[in-house]
This record gives C-alpha cells, sequence and structure tokens, in this order.
C-alpha cells in the first residue's frame, strides 16, 4: 500500500498527508513549546497554513473555486490573529517584562 | 510519463523542505530562528500551491505571510529581545505525551489517506487539468457570491487594525504637544501685567 503510494503520481491523499502533518506539527509546537509566546502564534500559523492546504487541495480536485475564497478568508483572519496577538504580546511585555508561558497565570486560582 | 515523474519528484521536494521548516519552527530555540523557518516554509507552500492550480492563493501567501505576517513577527521578536532558553527547559513531563498523541493522530489519519478510499482515488481521476485564469475566477465570484463575506472580511481587517493601535498607544505624559485653542485663546490679560511705576522706587 504504502509503496503504491509512493510511486504513484500525486494524488489527492498526498496533499491529504501533507496537511495532516503540517497541522500537527503546529499541534505539536503548541504543546511542546512551554517557553515562548512567539513561538505558539507561529504554530498557530502553521495550523492554519494546513487548513488552508486542505482547502485548496479540494478544491483542486472537485473543481471547484469556493475552496479557495474560504483559504482567502482564511488567510484575512490569519493577518489580523497575527496583528491582534502580536499586540497583546508587546502590552503584556511593557507590564510583565517576559514573554514566558510560565508568567501567563494571572488567572490561575 | 516523464512529466508525472518530474512533477512528482518536486513536488517531494518542496513538500519535504516544507515539512522540515515547520519542524525548524517548532524546535529551534532562537525566535529570530523559527521566524525565518516560518518564512521558508510559507515560500514551499506558495510553490505547492502552484501545483493545485491555484496561482493568485500563491502570490498571495508570499505577499500577506512572508511580506506582513512574518515580517510583523520578525519585528516584534526583534523588539522584545527575548532571551534564549535554557537546554534543560527542553523536555518536560507533558513531551512525551505530546508526541504521543501526534504520533497516533497522524498515523490514524494518514491511514485513512493512504488507503485506496474509492471516493479519493476518483476524486483524483477527474481533476479538470485545463488552463483557466485563476484570478479571474476568483474575481468572478467573490463580488458577487461572497460579496457579504467579502465586505466582513474588511470588518473584520478594521477592527483588528483599530484594536492593535489601541492596544499599543499609549499616551506619555512627557511629551511636549501645541494646544491651538489655548494660544488663540489667550487675552491680553493673562500674559503682561501692566504696572505703574513710581520714579525712585523701581528695583
Amino acid at each position: 500500500m504504502i509503496a503504491n503510494f509512493l510511486s504513484s503520481e500525486i494524488k489527492m491523499q498526498h496533499y491529504l498527508v501533507l496537511s495532516t502533518l503540517i497541522f500537527l506539527l503546529g499541534v505539536t509546537g503548541i504543546f511542546l513549546n512551554r517557553k515562548n509566546v512567539i513561538t505558539i502564534l507561529m504554530s498557530i500559523e502553521l495550523m492554519l497554513l494546513g487548513v488552508n492546504f486542505n482547502f485548496i487541495a479540494f478544491s483542486f480536485f472537485m473543481d471547484s473555486i469556493s475552496g479557495q475564497i474560504f483559504s482567502l478568508f482564511i488567510l484575512t483572519v490569519v493577518a489580523a490573529e497575527a496583528a491582534i496577538g502580536l499586540a497583546i504580546l508587546v502590552v503584556f511585555f511593557r507590564n510583565k517584562g517576559s514573554i514566558d508561558v510560565k508568567d501567563i497565570n494571572l488567572l490561575k486560582g | 510519463m516523464e512529466n508525472i515523474v518530474v512533477s512528482t519528484a518536486l513536488f517531494y521536494l518542496f513538500s519535504g523542505i516544507l515539512l522540515l521548516a515547520s519542524v525548524g519552527v517548532i524546535s529551534t530555540k532562537n525566535p529570530v530562528y523559527a521566524v525565518l523557518f516560518l518564512i521558508l516554509a510559507f515560500i514551499n507552500s506558495a510553490i505547492i500551491f502552484l501545483f493545485l492550480n491555484a496561482e493568485f492563493l500563491a502570490m498571495l501567501v508570499v505577499v500577506v505571510y512572508v511580506g506582513a505576517v512574518a515580517v510583523l513577527f520578525l519585528f516584534v521578536v526583534m523588539m522584545l529581545n527575548v532571551s534564549q532558553e535554557e537546554r534543560k527547559n527542553r523536555f518536560q513531563k507533558y513531551t512525551p505525551l505530546t508526541l504521543l498523541l501526534g504520533v497516533v493522530v497522524f498515523l490514524e489519519i494518514a491511514y485513512i489517506s493512504i488507503s485506496d478510499d474509492a471516493y479519493l482515488t476518483e476524486l483524483s481521476k477527474t481533476k479538470n487539468l485545463s488552463f483557466k485564469n485563476n484570478t479571474v475566477e476568483l474575481g468572478n465570484i467573490i463580488y458577487t457570491d461572497y460579496a457579504l463575506l467579502f465586505q466582513l472580511s474588511g470588518i473584520i481587517l478594521l477592527v483588528a487594525m483599530i484594536g492593535a493601535i489601541v492596544l499599543t498607544l499609549r499616551s506619555r505624559v512627557d511629551t511636549k504637544k501645541q494646544n491651538i485653542k489655548k494660544q488663540v485663546d489667550v487675552k491680553k490679560s493673562d500674559v503682561i501685567e501692566v504696572v505703574d511705576v513710581k520714579s525712585g522706587e523701581g528695583a
């Protein structure tokens, strides 16, 4: 099965595996990183990139351009999210003097 | 046939670089290197979007992700002057659980994906290879069928812009500013005092 997968031309499944891998690398990055909030934001970017891959792959193989439209909107949301997230980060750094994840515990009981 | 082999090889090359760059993003200790790996990942994903006939989105990824988002990250990383992590903090108690979670979920989805699923294989056969102008097609439906969503995304960007400015703007007390109204409203009695000094008594 795997040999068949590797030797054939690029199919839908290739893109699905690729997008899954990128998404899971993003998830793993969030869990693995306990130090730096910026890296967590970058992991979120990776996850959204994986989702974009899914949309565009299905758009191509189902011959419908709507998937690319949604990918466009995801791109918009990503830009907004990055701007807001980094602004919050800058304000947090100004107040606390660090952006360590372990310092963000004000809501902890 | 030759063409298919070459394009498959290129697909594996670019997706390999993309995956390695993604691993670099989450594993490197220096945040500046992480941002640079992120840029590499974005550029390679733009190339893979070209494989899927999404030319406009490929260019958009380069412009928006690399040109705006990644540069914003780089700017913040350098502005905050984040100290580098120590090596002893790399592996903590949740790390094995994380890796287990990632591997298990990946194996599940990969099994479904590379098994000879009839629907997915059928989709792969019916793909449309005819050349179309991607940007024109997108424009034809984004301003008609999706006009409301298009305007909503504009509002999202506006709110994000206002929010970012409101969050980071701080009013400083030590700046010297001109108060035009105060200047215009000044009367003669506010600024000069006419004193009648008698002869011989002035200091």
